[in-house]
């Protein structure tokens, strides 16, 4: 793709797209911009019902399996209460999803492990093809979708995928699938509230993050004390 | 048929930190000058707002400032009997995509090189003797010495707004700053950042064990600030959004807080953005260059004259665009023959990740440069005899702000990395986790180097760099001695738990943990034989062309480079006006 293309291409994205914007191409005598004026892209903005990529079914298996990945207890609720799918469906409909970053001209070679991800698939279309399979391997074993598993066989599962011991059939890496969910999923937890994850900013609560708070002068000099920071979001920022 | 623009004084490649504080100075001058950019205009005030600026996932998980991989990324491989690959995401070669390039996006660690660092051949031979040198590595002097580069870094210090304490200043060893420093002809423009529970924890126990712990210099404003160019700087906030962030707060010291808004005011200064150069040109009798040729937003061709051309881009890039435009013998690792790719390195690095109990480290609170450092087994400053190496490691601490996307995986050895138990290991290791970075020198070395990959293409149908490299034996004696060094420090800063970490125990691969200190390909040197540039960064081949950045360093230091590379700016400026105008030519005869 010429680069050209490449940067209308985010363009016409919309809303979500995180990569800069293009502006003025020549500039001299002072700088272009006005006082009080916001030039970043707006992020997208949580929106009421409806998913965006996944659909329904695959939706529900990608939240069975926050379910696991971040089990409720006293700590926090769960990744699936948190919005985790939520933020993957919306991630999956923008630039992550679509692989509108990476690299991906040439021949695709498997190289060492150095070398690194070499993968033809956006992380959409992975997602896609994963969950299916997934959902095929357990049919195959329990004679059951993923999502109507029992939590226990759920974790059965997952352990096994982590390990590299779960068949996903030819067309799917297991542990590099897996390691895909698992990072959206914690990206869901623990990022701000404004992507449709970490409800209530409940993971930064269980840590002690403050989140999107830009001045700590004031609380320089109490080190090493608890510091009980109410964590703000990008949300609230906005208001 | 291509488009012209009128020709120009000077044409900057990249609008960095070099290309900006060298346009500073030549515009100051009176000279014409037009810089070419590829990335968008990036404005500090309305670009990085604290409502958009505190953001893990967009800027440090995704990356969203720095040059996507989709328009230009590099090919890898370990050893010359391997297939490079294209690196097709994220790694360590973390390339600035905007007005301000990677100034805009770094941590903001400002240090100065040592002596040993610019004259690592000859004072390695004068103590030690040749036998020192491990077989295969590449040792030689830049061409420049400290004592040259002293009154450019106290200029960079200057403008940039560094926050620190001097250890060497006019002969003087200065208590609490760093001893082996090299001599100081001034203090930094700002007193030290405060300090944190961890960089205090970390200075005690360094002086239990006799050693020098200073705060590191720090590209972020201790205190509000106006630079010698009349740029205000506001008072760092602590907020920790520093590497892979803007700063909205005027405190990071970055070419757009610092340089830019200055420059911008002169009637004899033109930035073009998204531009992208594709080729330097050469004049026909091959003695000179003319210009250079890009390609606009719009996909059209332009050409650039100049008289003369700064090449600016990121160390990578710059490898890239003289090989592309075919200026400099490639380097050859068959015949060792050639220079350009030649002679480069990346860094060692190792360290000591650590586990408290009970600790409040919270380390949401800091800065990019936030450290406490000892330079005790850095560089020449402890004896190698019989030790099998040379260099060592500046080993630090750093309250650079907290993670939740990325420190996920921070958890002591057999944590399990999902369900209940991981959320009770990770809800304690946020505040009890961490590390001590031991950030080593590198030394390049003879079956290593760059060039332009045979296969993989950009989106414009350009060759692709393609890099061939691994650590050497130095660079793995080194990193394990540096190891056993953090270990120590951190059992004595009381951690419950200190497991040694060295990433030079396996190949070397862009997406391991390490530094993103990719150093070397065009050096400076005294010999056109084994260097791309003379001691004024200015091209043996064509004496028009000027090559500014950590492209020019022959070998990495255990510090971060940025310093170095806007001293060596300020350097070539200086020769350029003084010289160079007067005398076009080359400015040392060989």
């Amino acid at each position: 793709m010429k680069r050209r293309e490449f940067l209308s291409s985010i363009a016409v994205l919309g809303v979500s797209t995180t990569i800069p914007l293009a502006k003025a191409q020549e500039v001299k005598g002072g700088q272009p911009w006005e006082p009080g004026k916001v030039d970043t892209r707006p992020l997208a903005q949580p929106r009421q019902g409806g998913l965006q990529y996944l659909t329904q079914h695959e939706f529900d298996t990608v939240g069975a399996i926050a379910e696991r990945f971040i089990p409720a207890d006293e700590l926090s609720v769960s990744g699936k209460e948190a919005g985790c799918a939520t933020f993957v469906d919306r991630q999956l409909a923008g630039d992550f999803g679509k692989a509108s970053s990476t690299y991906r001209l040439g021949r695709f070679v498997k190289g060492t492990a150095e070398q690194g991800p070499q993968e033809a698939q956006t992380p959409a279309e992975r997602y896609r093809v994963g969950l299916a399979a997934l959902d095929a391997s357990t049919q195959k074993q329990f004679s059951k979708n993923f999502a109507e598993l029992s939590g226990d066989q759920q974790d059965q599962v997952l352990h096994a995928m982590e390990a590299g011991k779960f068949d996903l059939g030819p067309n799917v890496e297991t542990k590099v699938f897996f390691e895909l969910l698992l990072q959206n999923v914690r990206e869901g937890f623990l990022s701000d509230p404004i992507y449709g994850g970490n409800k209530d900013m409940a993971s930064w609560k269980m840590i002690g993050f403050p989140g999107a708070r830009y001045d700590f002068r004031d609380l320089i000099p109490k080190k090493g004390q608890k510091l009980n920071i109410i964590p703000t979001s990008l949300i609230d920022n906005s208001l | 048929m291509k488009n012209v623009r009128p020709k120009a004084d000077v044409v900057i490649v990249g609008l960095g930190w070099c290309g900006s504080l060298i346009a500073e100075e030549l515009t100051r001058a009176g000279l014409n000058v037009v810089a070419v950019e590829r990335g968008p205009w990036f404005e500090t005030a309305t670009d990085f707002p604290p409502s958009i600026d505190t953001d893990e996932l967009r800027w440090d998980t995704r990356r969203s400032m720095l040059l996507p991989p989709a328009v230009e990324t590099t090919t890898f491989r370990n050893n010359i009997t391997q297939k490079a690959l294209p690196s097709r995401d994220w790694n360590l070669n973390e390339m600035g995509y905007n007005v301000g390039g990677s100034g805009t996006h770094w941590a903001g660690m400002a240090w100065r090189f040592t002596p040993f660092d610019l004259q690592p051949y000859t004072q390695t031979v004068a103590r030690y003797g040749k036998e020192q040198i491990v077989k295969g590595l590449i040792l030689q002097d830049w061409g420049v010495t400290y004592d040259e580069l002293e009154p450019f870094y106290d200029r960079f210090e200057k403008i940039a707004g560094v926050s620190g304490k001097a250890g060497k200043l006019n002969g003087q060893v200065v208590e609490d700053g760093n001893p082996f420093e090299g001599n100081r002809s001034s203090e930094y423009p700002l007193p030290p950042l405060e300090g944190m529970r961890l960089t205090d924890l970390f200075r005690d126990a360094a002086k239990s064990l006799g050693q020098h712990p200073f705060m590191v210099p720090a590209g972020q404003a201790s205190k509000a600030y106006v630079n010698p160019l009349g740029v205000r700087m506001g008072p760092c906030t602590y907020c920790g959004y520093c590497l892979y962030y803007g700063c909205g707060n005027f405190s990071k010291s970055s070419p757009n807080a610092c340089v830019i808004p200055a420059l911008m005011q002169r009637e004899n200064f033109t930035v073009l953005t998204e531009s992208a150069v594709t080729r330097i040109n050469k004049a026909e009798d091959g003695k000179t260059v003319t210009g250079v040729t890009y390609i606009d937003r719009n996909g059209q061709e332009w050409e650039q004259p100049a008289g003369i051309v700064v090449l600016s881009a990121f160390q990578m890039q710059n490898v890239r665009m003289l090989l592309l435009s075919k200026i400099g013998k490639p380097y050859d690792p068959v015949s060792k023959t050639g220079v350009v790719g030649r002679a480069y390195s990346f860094q060692t690095v190792s360290g000591a990740t650590l586990f408290f109990e009970d600790e409040y480290l919270n380390q949401f609170i800091g800065a990019g440069a936030l450290s406490q450092q000892v330079d005790d087994w850095n560089g020449d400053n402890f004896d190698h005899t019989g030790k099998g190496f040379i260099g060592g490691a500046g080993i630090l601490v750093v309250a650079r702000g907290a993670r939740p996307i990325g420190n996920a995986d921070a958890l002591p050895p057999n944590t399990p990395r999902w369900g209940k138990d991981w959320k009770k290991a990770y809800t304690h290791a946020f505040q009890n986790g961490t590390f001590i970075f031991g950030q080593g020198t590198s030394y390049s070395h003879e079956d290593y180097y760059l060039d332009l990959d045979p296969e993989y293409k950009d989106s414009n149908g350009n060759p692709l760099l393609r890099v061939t490299y691994d650590y050497n034996e130095n660079d793995r004696r080194s990193a394990k001695f540096v190891e056993d060094r953090s270990v120590e420090i951190g059992k004595a800063m009381g951690a419950k738990l200190v497991l040694g970490t060295n990433a030079t125990t396996t190949s070397y691969s862009p997406y391991s943990f390490a530094s993103d200190h990719t150093i070397g390909g065009a050096v400076m040197g005294e010999d056109p034989k084994t260097s791309v540039l003379n001691r004024y960064q200015q091209s043996w081949d064509a004496h028009n062309l000027f090559v500014l950045g950590a492209s020019s360093f022959p070998n990495n230091a255990g510090y971060n480079p940025t310093g170095t590379i806007g001293a060596l700016s300020l350097w070539t400026a200086k020769a350029i006006l003084e010289q160079y105008l007067k005398n076009p030519g080359p400015l040392v005869k060989v």
